[in-house]
């Protein structure tokens, strides 16, 4: 949406500020999110741009889905604000987060697809409830989608009948559904065999280009991710340790980016769950 | 998904459970003299009620024709005014029938035994808030065996 | 001082816990009714917990009847009164039997597996996944199970009452020899509609509230691991048994108990 177009807003030079800050889709300002005592993110900034795959990588268990959630206004953080398109998502009301709710997506690391419905009435699903289509419109809206994943064979099967790359594929073919401008990918080559992860991979890929989507991929697979992103963030101990283009981030010379870029089992991200030195804990054992 | 054998089988529950109410309503369930709505009240004095409840049937020649509906003690003379509530399509009893607490059985329940009188000319028939006159109370054992003794004293 | 703050602070748990449910129950029930799309969600929902406890429940009540209609005879022959097996069978059946042993049925039977498959669904991502849809899970998913529930259970107890005089019927009148005219005739001058047949069917239907609200909440705040659905689902039958019997007592007072 272009700025001039908002009700009540006129060029000004403001605007030119304002303009900058639209090409960021999703802008997070200052965000602290804490899970009971333990602190997740401290203080963190990041920008999503328009029409880019931002990645955002991470060691396992350091809340990166937690940080989709919290785009899609499922959790509220502590202090700080996520906007969408320059809307704050946690100062909204339920009506209206749910509005903007159906401009983006997101895919499950499960894929969650409903395990009580064939795959077809899966991706029927948001048609059905946001939508006063046709079933004939419907049907063909779902084949298609399909047909982008290359499951339409599958339109029949039950989600358990499924091998698990397909029904990230199917649920993939869902998230797109009804056409959002934002598909949050949550972890999507997690557990998947190189040949589905190759599919997914081309798949993400294919699909933003081809739909000009804005796509946020978190994961840990440092090589897939690279290869498709735009942006990439590296998030470590409650911080954003690294951020830019994978060529930039590659010539990095932080060593926490290059242990996490190289996979190396300890370094700056400690290999021990934060405990008291050893040597200590045995001298109390009497 | 076969969307419509469900509708069908939850069809057939819903009629089985209506089939199942009708049979209670039918087969199980007295819905008597309240049933058709439409009563009128009656009241009686007695001197003594003995187990009389709320609830407990006035019957003629063993036909239920309503129900106790309030039991209360007369604040002037302290004896106990029964409420009867009678079905409507019972409504030509003459003022001179009577009423009497009796027992169903040597254990049973007690209930209100209604005998219509006699209706001659110049008799007018029981009306809504009328009170019966003629009543015989409930028997109470204690008094009778008092009674008993009594007269076996005198003998 | 210990024990002070323990109590404290499972009293807090209490209450935050009771907020929860109240908020579960108000938002799938005070949401913009959807006919088209909430009246066939429902009737699948009536199917799976309604059609599907229907077994159980015909043939809890046939032995129910059947069992009390020979404990019934072997006291009252005694004195004679085995004419009034009928009321004796349906009065228990049709006040307390049917909709208390219906419930703790149901409790078991559809309450666990409404509890599982809720807490199922958020394990799995699939209410959160739904969130995102911007689809309300409490009007899609809750909302049809708990009417469902709402609704099935007192079509269950009537069917039970009913089957349980039939098999009172069976045992006291085809096998003992009771008179088939005195066993209706009898029970039908003695049993009350509105104070029999209605109050046991208001009964069957707080239950009824009472279990299926359990047993969605249960699930909907389950800790979504399969320890905390496992411990989701157990706590919904006991919690629900424990209801039912002591509503059970409360509304018996109310109902029959005075005067």
């Amino acid at each position: 949406m272009h700025p001039s177009s908002l009700p009540g807003l006129h060029p000004t030079p403001v605007m030119e500020l304002l303009n900058t800050t639209m090409d960021n889709l999703v802008d997070i300002q200052h965000l602290t999110f804490r899970r009971q005592k333990r602190v997740i993110y401290d203080d963190i900034s990041l920008q999503i741009r328009k029409g880019q795959t931002t990645a955002i990588m991470g060691p396992s268990g350091i809340g990166k889905t937690t940080l989709l959630k919290l785009i899609g206004g499922q959790l509220k953080p502590d202090s700080g604000d996520v906007l969408f398109k320059g809307e704050s998502i946690p100062g909204m009301s339920r009506r209206r987060l749910f509005d903007v709710r159906r401009q983006m997506s997101m895919l499950f690391q499960s894929g969650a697809l409903f395990t009580d419905m064939s795959v077809y009435d899966n991706i029927a699903f948001p048609l059905r409830e946001h939508t006063r289509l046709s079933e004939a419109v419907i049907e063909i809206i779902v084949m298609l989608k399909l047909q982008a994943v290359g499951l339409r064979g599958a339109a029949h099967l039950m989600p358990a009948e499924l091998s698990g790359g397909m029904a990230r594929r199917a649920a993939l073919a869902r998230a797109i559904a009804l056409d959002p401008e934002l598909i949050l990918y949550d972890e999507p080559f997690a557990g998947q065999d190189p040949i589905s992860m190759g599919v997914l991979v081309k798949l993400i890929k294919a699909l933003n280009d081809a739909l000009n989507l804005t796509s946020v991929v978190v994961t840990h697979d440092v090589n897939e991710v690279m290869s498709i992103a735009d942006y990439v963030y590296i998030l470590a101990e409650k911080k954003i340790i690294g951020e830019g283009t994978p060529e930039e981030i590659r010539k990095s010379d932080s060593p926490l980016v290059q242990q996490f870029l190289n996979g190396e089992a300890d370094g700056p991200v400690p290999f021990h769950f934060p405990a008291p030195s050893m040597e200590s804990a045995l001298q109390g054992v009497k | 998904m076969n969307s419509r054998k469900t509708e069908v089988l939850v069809g057939a529950f819903v009629a089985l459970a209506i089939a199942a109410l009708l049979m209670l309503a039918l087969h199980v369930a007295n819905q008597g003299a309240r049933g058709n709505g439409e009563t009128y009240n009656l009241y009686a004095k007695f001197d003594n009620i003995g187990g009389l409840k709320v609830r407990s049937a006035v019957k003629v020649g063993g036909v239920t024709v309503g129900r106790v509906e309030n039991i209360a003690l007369d604040p002037q003379d302290f004896t106990p005014v029964v409420t009867l509530s009678i079905s409507a399509d019972y409504n030509e009893f003459p003022e001179t029938s009577s009423v009497s607490i009796l027992t169903s059985g040597l254990l049973g329940e007690q209930y209100v035994g209604f005998q219509p009188g006699f209706s001659i000319d110049g008799v007018e028939n029981l009306a809504d808030g009328d009170y019966i006159e003629d009543t015989k109370s409930a028997l109470v054992l204690e008094d009778l065996i008092g009674q008993f003794l009594f007269n076996k004293g005198s003998d | 001082m210990e024990w002070l703050a323990r109590l404290g602070s499972a009293t807090l748990a209490r209450f935050s816990a009771m907020g929860r449910a109240t908020f579960v129950l108000t938002g799938a029930l005070i949401a913009k009714p959807q006919p088209m799309k909430h009246i066939p969600l429902t009737i699948q929902q009536m199917y799976v917990v309604g059609v599907q406890s229907l077994s159980i429940i015909v043939v809890s009540g046939l032995f129910i009847g059947m069992v009390m209609a020979l404990q019934g005879y072997t006291i009252l022959v005694d004195y004679g009164a085995e004419g009034s097996l009928g009321p004796m069978v349906a009065l228990s059946l049709l006040r307390e039997l049917g909709p208390v042993v219906t419930a703790l049925l149901f409790a078991g039977r559809a309450g666990s597996a409404l509890t599982a498959e809720i807490g199922l669904m958020k394990a799995t991502e699939q209410l959160s996944s739904m969130e995102m849809m911007a689809v309300d899970p409490l009007r899609r998913v809750v909302a049809p199970r708990l009417w469902a529930g709402m609704i099935s259970m007192p079509l269950l107890a009537i069917i039970f009452s009913a089957v349980g005089i039939l098999g009172g019927h069976l045992v006291g009148v085809d096998w003992l020899g009771v008179d088939a005219g005195s066993y209706w005739s009898i029970m039908q001058s003695t049993v009350e509609w509105n104070e029999d047949v209605m109050n046991g069917i208001i009964k069957s239907v707080v239950f009824a509230f009472v279990c299926t609200w359990i047993a969605i909440f249960k699930g909907y705040d389950a800790v979504p691991t399969s320890e905390g659905i496992s411990k989701a689902t157990t706590q919904t039958v006991v919690y629900s048994s424990l209801a039912v019997l002591g509503l059970d007592f409360v509304l018996t007072a109310i109902m029959f108990g005075i005067e």
